[in-house]
């Protein structure tokens, strides 16, 4: 297998990013899910949003890099074996995954630089905050933000709900292209 | 029917100065500013956290001949708490703490108040916060009272209470120090029961 994409496969980095970014995805997800009902007097109360902003800023920045790696190296087109609508589907999923992962990403930024707050990624740098005139920038970022959060979840579910039945019921090669078998 | 006018308009004012006296109506000085509801709440017991509720309005009523007759009300936008760190007021004004996308109104209205000598007032009254009403007490003092060097009369008070966080159904828990919430408040009212200083602030 290449490292690039080719005619009809995926290179190894589309891989290893796809599956990173899958489990970013839920990772980040559970992780906020559970952060913002700790207890107040939990160890994880301050590092738990610590790691889920530099986590989700890091998974912004791979977003760039895959975007801009998208566009250089485009994927292979859907199996030659979908109909119609199973391309024009699997087109608007893709870009409906794009569309929600940067919404995620630029909707958590909001919160957490919310108050002129520069969002720390470890101890390693800062983003600094925008002078963006927004009112409560913070709680309309927030409800964007779990909303996103759960549509993203929901549609990973269903993306790999999806590419089982390709597996198992069509037979094909769609959950194999993405796994490099 | 302008000399009409002229005596009915006379005839008016002259019952309106003849009205029995009653307690001044002052409302809070929010144009200027001149008044703040803060509060403060321990952190872990080390520390005092301190913040304000930037949005609010209000007016009283106050004699000094007749303290027990005097009355307040307030309205608070609960929405408006700032401590000065964004994350931080986004989560009190979630579901944990004052709920505002539920409860976006809260009030104080007196309804009885009881002096206490030398300027000192026990205000009673009841408080709607986070959609719970109860009776609390406020313990407050007339800081002064004169002519303004604008032509207005004001009157300011300065006052203390105490709410438990867990009576306005404020369950989520901060540790055993932080169970209480202090509210400082400091008012400053503008006279308002005569023509002229109705429109200056």
């Amino acid at each position: 297998m290449s490292f690039l994409n080719s005619r009809n496969e995926y290179g190894w980095f589309s891989i290893i990013v796809h599956w990173l970014m899958a489990a970013a995805v839920f990772g980040l997800f559970f992780l906020g899910y559970f952060m913002v009902d700790l207890d107040y007097y939990s160890p994880w109360y301050n590092r738990a949003p610590h790691l889920h902003e530099g986590l989700g800023l890091l998974f912004g920045a791979l977003l760039l890099v895959r975007l801009v790696a998208r566009w250089l190296n485009p994927p292979p087109p859907p199996l030659a074996s979908l109909n119609a609508m199973e391309r024009i589907t699997a087109r608007a999923v893709h870009s409906l995954f794009y569309a929600l992962m940067l919404a995620i990403v630029v909707s958590g930024y909001l919160i957490s630089s919310a108050g002129d707050r520069a969002v720390p990624v470890f101890n390693w740098f800062s983003v600094p905050s925008l002078p963006l005139p927004l009112e409560q920038q913070e709680d309309v970022a927030g409800k964007w933000h779990r909303w996103i959060g759960w549509s993203l979840v929901i549609a990973g579910g269903l993306h790999a709900l999806a590419a089982i039945k390709h597996h198992l019921v069509d037979r094909d090669r769609t959950l194999r292209r993405i796994v490099g078998l | 029917m302008k000399r009409l006018l002229a005596i009915m308009g006379l005839v008016g004012s002259t019952i309106l100065i003849s009205a029995p006296a009653r307690s001044a109506d002052y409302i809070i000085d929010i144009e200027g500013m001149h008044a703040a509801i803060q509060f403060r709440i321990q952190h872990l017991g080390f520390s005092w956290l301190v913040g304000n509720f930037n949005e609010f309005d209000g007016h009283f009523s106050y004699d000094s001949d007749r303290p027990e007759q005097a009355s307040v009300a307030v309205t608070i936008n609960p929405a408006s708490i700032d401590s000065n760190h964004a994350q931080r007021d986004k989560h009190l004004r979630g579901e944990d703490f004052l709920f505002v996308e539920k409860y976006p109104d809260a009030s104080f209205n007196s309804t009885r108040i009881e002096a206490n000598g030398a300027d000192k007032l026990t205000i009673i009254g009841d408080l709607t916060l986070r959609g719970v009403t109860r009776e609390i007490t406020i313990d407050a003092e007339k800081v002064g009272a004169g002519p303004d060097p604008w032509g207005g009369f004001r009157m300011g008070f300065t006052g203390t209470t105490r709410l438990v966080l867990k009576d306005y159904g404020m369950t989520k828990s901060l540790g055993p120090s932080a169970t209480a919430v202090d509210l400082i408040l400091q008012v400053e009212g503008i006279k308002q029961d005569d023509e002229k200083a109705g429109g200056k602030r």
